[in-house]
């Protein structure tokens, strides 16, 4: 402890920037939570709506569901790798885990074909407005989060002169990956199961 | 991506006149950038606002102003002044430029994404200009955007206008996003040794505790205005009950016009702190200086930010006591709306107590202060009238209702944004402001306003509605009313162009004003620290510095000078009420 | 000084401004004496808060002026004066919300034998509809509407068929009834707000929403809209008569059920010529056409019916065209087959038979032609 200035030293150089990208991704995810959150609300507070509904979920939900776990996984585990300093097992998790984000894309892609050709289109219903903007919205997400990976690919296969800042940004995607997953396990389960009638039985018949 | 370093020397400064003005990484760059494009679409809006006040005090006299045209210039006049001026200026401007100064980084976390914040907020002010001219014009659906109305005929816009809008609100909250992850990220992480939280001046907890409040609140307007455009463009029904509009059947059903309320104003109050939190901070800070004394009870300040901040976002229905939502809410916004008074009252009381017993300098930063006292002690007021549910009922959608959120929105935070640059100007630029000149804006913006605005009230409780484009013809509206509108107009005008005098001052100042010293206020903060005046890229030179009290060590009993400056060496003494009592880990 | 002189100058100049302003609220008519008291109640805790801390600052800011020797004194907290300044503003904001909560609480029950009066609104004019002798007010649905149901009633409930329909924009009410006004709306959002009775609610469409009042005062008081509603919105003009139950009860004996508006409307002969106007006048009132267009001259959301017929108009597109009968007839037919030149192309698309049709043209040209002989051109 400094007696003059009655405080810690501060971290400086890469620890603090290390810290500030932690902070950053930390602050973004709360951001990222407002917004789901406040689609959701806006989700029940329609369904309370005389015209309500429900569609039945596409089955390629559930595929794309364990393409996104799967994905968390392999990221996790590329994390362990990386922070260990095994870059080329790094690599490859690392580079699978991305492939499942992206297959995870091109599943809810023919998810949505599969409603459409059902004909259960945006405008049909509220339902499925909700359905395809929420859907969409998440996509955008794990989109976003597929151009970080980009930006950390080519820093995990090759040669670092700063290899715990490589093992963090590995570490961040991982987060990342596992927020989508979270928010995608809400969605999925608020889609699914969450139904006019749960919804008046939590907020009373009021 | 660069980042803040202390022995090394900082990133590499930037070469060329595209990187050092243009595509600027510097936080002081981008807060100049942000700083000239809101003042810039500030004057946009004041036209439009001398545009309708011309209308309001002269019915008829102006043929070029029809109904639509003044529907849209209400619209744009709001929106404008509100996210495009306000919070631009505030978060992005004074943001930008003040926080890593005051808490003694080199630059903001995230300079790239800084950089592109500035670019992608130009390019929703471009979205929104672009508005004007597009078939049909901007959207005159009043700058609460309200379905149905907003996006079926009868409505100014409502076929091209309202989309522009909504895609240029969306870009803005992008960047405002990509600003807030820096600023609270910053403050959170980059402070210098030393700079602990309760040492930062009461500036940069109110632009910090803004930028919480604008990274949770804005997500509910990007949520509305995403819906809004889906109904408009895709024909879903998120607002959209059965329609009948002008005579034709249309396919929306179901849909809830007050969803879309609850998600704006869940935005919209918090929104109002985002504006007035930093005015707040800023203001404290102008006080302390120009009145030589330190804030009166800073912890406290510091509290009431924070309760302030927090507290705004459950107080948002009272913009709908006559919504039609459901009338059992009204008793809970009230409370809540009333309790927020307690912890703005509060800071109204330590900024006076500042004022007692100091050594106050009549400069025209604290000319600005005490207009801001005044001003925003009167609209706060108004705002207990509002907020009490039942006294509400017939006051709302008034001019009771202009008057009050101009004054508390509109002057006093302005009235602190003048102040403020009259006060940093000689850090940004090396030079002052002329004094003069500056005297001669603040006697005119300041009475000007109170004239616009304090007789507004009562045209309120008379009961004139607002967003009216005439008020001709009726009982209960004397002729007398009709006069004072006419004379607000022409006060409004003189006001209007009495900002041209401070543009021009800005400019004149820039190139030619005196000379100023590194610290021509002799303030503590460490902004004022910097070894070069303006500051150069990396602020601080070789090594960061390093602090040992608070930033309000004025008059300190004892002290050689009425100030000792954050980073004055330890032995001088200064120290805050209570010091830094338990010591932080150290950093993994 | 001028500072401090100023902000006394304001403060003073404030309070009596107030003690002597013509424009404060409207003589009350109706029971929300209550209103009126908790914001009289409003204006003196504000006042007083108003007076006595600028004062305060008048006061510090000459005594404490910069002064060359003078140093300013060292106080940066008082945690005891914080806690009674607490304290103080807390007793003053529950001495505001009390009362103003116990308003509200009696406006949100209105009383049981209330009046049921609906007010429909829509883009720009106001309809009402009153219940008949069962009491009760029929169904509604936006699948109703139509141009002879403009207020989408249905008309296969029937409870609805002895309700009074009033499809001008002036409605009566008896004198010292209590009145529950349900609003209904199939467009936009509207809010019946008339000044003298203070309460008032938005309109939103999709639903009902409802609030109460009991007028206490005989007059006729102008309503208006308040809530933004389009380009028609400062339009959006009424009347409330508040009359004594005898002269209220012939006045709704003169007013149409909606069984009677339901009955084939043009069975009846065309009316002799000279009735025309008079009959064009009233179907402009319950059509809506004035919410737009003026007979005075004064400019409106479209053309003043003043001088309009025999002129020649012209169009976005740069063509002219002569406005005489067939012209006007076309127009109202199908309004967006051409824009006028000079106004926004919103006028809606009401239906009218051709009787009506011949008496809205008759009533157009009674406004003053341009010129008798291009009219018979």
């Amino acid at each position: 402890m400094n007696a003059a200035t009655g405080v810690m030293p501060r971290a400086t150089g890469r620890a603090a920037a290390s810290r500030a990208l932690d902070t950053g991704l930390w602050v973004f995810i709360a951001v990222a939570s407002t917004l789901f959150g406040l689609f959701l609300t806006a989700y029940v507070m329609r369904m309370d709506s005389a015209d309500w509904s429900t569609i039945a979920l596409p089955p390629q939900l559930w595929l794309s569901s364990g393409l996104l776990l799967a994905g968390s996984v392999l990221l996790q585990r590329a994390s362990a790798a990386a922070r260990a300093a095994r870059w080329p097992v790094a690599q490859t998790l690392l580079l699978v885990g991305g492939a499942c984000a992206m297959a995870f894309i091109g599943v809810q892609l023919w998810a949505w074909q599969s409603l459409l050709a059902a004909r259960v289109m945006l405008a049909s219903n509220p339902a499925a407005s909700f359905f395809y903007v929420l859907t969409a919205l998440h996509g955008l997400h794990v989109l976003g989060g597929l151009i970080a990976w980009a930006a950390t690919m080519p820093m995990v296969s090759q040669p670092s002169d700063d290899p715990a800042g490589v093992a963090q940004r590995v570490a961040l995607c991982a987060r990342y990956w596992h927020f989508l997953l979270a928010v995608w396990a809400v969605l999925f389960a608020v889609l699914g199961w969450l139904t006019p009638d749960v919804v008046r039985f939590i907020c009373g018949k009021g | 991506m660069a980042y803040a370093d202390v022995d090394t020397g900082s990133h590499h400064a930037p070469q060329t006149f595209i990187t050092k003005y243009i595509w600027s990484q510097d936080h002081k760059v981008i807060a100049v950038q942000y700083a000239s494009t809101a003042i810039l679409v500030g004057l946009v809006g004041l036209a439009l606002s001398n545009l309708m006040r011309l209308q309001i005090g002269f019915p008829g006299a102006f043929a070029f102003i029809n109904a639509e045209r003044y529907y849209q210039f209400v619209t744009m006049h709001g929106m404008i002044m509100v996210i495009y001026l306000l919070t631009a200026l505030f978060l992005g401007g004074f943001g930008n430029y003040l926080i890593p100064l005051m808490v003694g980084a080199r630059d903001m976390v995230f300079p790239y994404m800084n950089m592109l914040s500035f670019w992608v907020y130009l390019l929703s002010v471009v979205v929104l200009m672009a508005s004007f001219f597009v078939p049909g014009g901007p959207t005159g659906a009043g700058w609460t955007l309200y379905p149905p109305a907003a996006i079926l005929p009868g409505s100014p816009g409502f076929e091209w206008g309202i989309i522009l809008m909504l895609v240029s609100l969306l870009i803005f909250i992008v960047a405002t996003t990509m600003g807030g992850l820096n600023y609270v990220t910053t403050v959170l992480q980059a402070r210098c040794e030393g700079m602990t939280l309760l040492r930062m001046p009461l500036a940069v907890w109110g632009i910090f505790v803004a930028t919480i409040l604008a990274l949770l609140a804005f997500p509910a307007l990007f949520v509305s205005g995403v819906m809004m455009l889906l109904d408009k463009t895709l024909h879903t029904s998120f607002f959209m009950p059965a329609v009948v509009s002008l005579g034709q059947v249309t396919n929306y059903k179901g849909g809830s016009p007050l969803l879309f309320q609850h998600l704006f104003w869940f935005f919209g109050h918090p929104e109002v702190y985002i504006v007035a939190l930093p005015a707040f901070g800023i203001v404290s800070d102008l006080i302390s200086v120009h009145a030589r004394k330190a804030i009166f009870g800073y912890r406290t300040m510091v509290w009431a930010i924070v309760v302030i901040g927090g507290l705004s976002f459950v107080v948002w229905a009272h913009h709908m006591f006559v919504s039609g939502m459901n009338p059992w809410f009204g008793f809970f916004f009230a409370t809540s709306t009333l309790i927020i008074a307690v912890p703005t009252a509060i800071k109204v009381y330590n900024w006076v107590l500042t004022l007692w017993r100091g050594d106050i300098h009549l400069t025209v930063p604290m000319l600005f202060t005490l207009a801001f006292l005044l001003t925003f002690l009167s609209g706060g007021l108004t705002g207990l009238f509002l907020g009490n549910v039942s006294v509400d009922i017939p006051l709302s959608g008034t001019y009771f209702v202009v008057a009050h959120f101009h004054m508390v929105m509109g002057v006093a935070p302005l009235l602190v944004v003048f102040g403020g640059i009259y006060h940093w100007f000689p850090k940004v630029t090396g030079r002052m402001l002329d004094d003069r000149l500056g005297q001669f804006h603040f006697w005119v913006t300041f009475i000007g306003t109170y004239l616009i605005y304090f007789p507004m009230h009562y045209l309120g409780v008379l009961g004139m509605p607002r967003r009216y484009y005439n008020y001709e013809h009726y009982q209960f509206i004397p002729a007398s009313a009709h006069t004072l509108n006419a004379f607000i107009t022409v006060v409004a005008l003189t006001v209007g162009a009495a900002q041209l005098v401070y543009v021009y001052n800005l400019v004149w100042s820039t190139f030619r004003g005196r000379q100023a010293d590194a610290n021509p206020w002799r303030a503590a903060s460490l902004e004022w620290a910097t070894p070069n005046t303006p500051p150069v890229h990396g602020n601080w030179g070789s090594r960061l510095p390093v602090v040992y009290r608070w930033a309000y060590a004025y008059s300190v009993p004892g002290a050689p000078q009425d100030f000792i400056a954050q980073d004055a060496p330890p032995e001088a003494g200064g120290q805050e009420p209570e010091p830094y009592a338990r010591p932080r880990e150290a950093p993994a | 000084m001028a500072i401090a002189l100023a902000l006394l100058v304001i403060v003073v100049g404030s309070v009596l401004f107030h003690l002597v302003t013509p424009w404060w609220t409207t003589p009350l008519a109706s029971n929300w004496k209550q209103m009126d008291d908790t914001l009289a109640i409003t204006l003196a805790v504000t006042g007083f808060f108003f007076v006595v801390i600028n004062l305060f600052v008048v006061y510090t800011v000459w005594r404490y002026r910069h002064r060359a020797g003078q140093r300013a004194a060292y106080e940066p907290e008082s945690k005891r004066l914080e806690r009674w300044l607490i304290g103080i503003t807390t007793v003053g904001i529950v001495g505001l919300l009390a009362p103003g909560l116990a308003v509200y609480a009696d406006y949100v029950r209105p009383p049981n034998n209330a009046l049921l009066l609906e007010v429909v609104g829509q883009q720009w004019q106001w309809r009402f509809r009153l219940a008949g002798a069962s009491g009760k007010l029929g169904g509604s649905d936006a699948r109703f509407v139509s141009a002879a149901n403009p207020l989408g009633l249905d008309p296969a409930d029937p409870a609805g068929q002895d309700n009074i329909v009033v499809l001008g924009n002036e409605v009566h009410l008896p004198l010292g009834r209590p009145v529950k006004v349900l609003a209904r709306s199939h467009d936009v959002l509207h809010d019946f707000f008339v000044p003298p009775f203070r309460a008032r609610m938005n309109i939103v469409p999709g639903q009902v929403s409802s609030f109460w009042f009991t007028p206490t005062q005989p007059g006729r008081y102008e309503s208006l809209c308040a809530q933004l509603c389009g380009v028609g919105h400062p339009n959006m003009r009424g009347f409330v008569v508040v009359e004594d139950d005898a002269a209220f009860q012939a006045w709704m004996k003169q007013q149409p059920t909606f069984a009677t508006t339901q009955a084939a409307p043009s069975a009846a002969a065309p009316a002799a010529p000279d009735a025309l106007p008079a009959q064009g006048r009233a179907l402009a009132q319950s059509k809506g056409c004035v919410a737009c267009h003026t007979v005075d001259g004064s400019p409106g959301v479209g053309p003043t019916w003043k001088g309009l017929f025999g002129k020649t108009e012209t169009m976005v597109d740069g063509s002219t065209a002569l406005v005489d009968d067939a012209y006007l007839k076309a127009f109202i037919r199908d309004p967006q087959a051409r824009a006028v030149k000079g106004f926004a192309p919103i006028m809606p698309k009401i239906d009218v038979t051709d009787d009506e049709l011949a008496a809205l043209a008759a009533y157009i040209q009674s406004n003053g032609s341009a010129s008798i002989d291009k009219a018979q051109r």
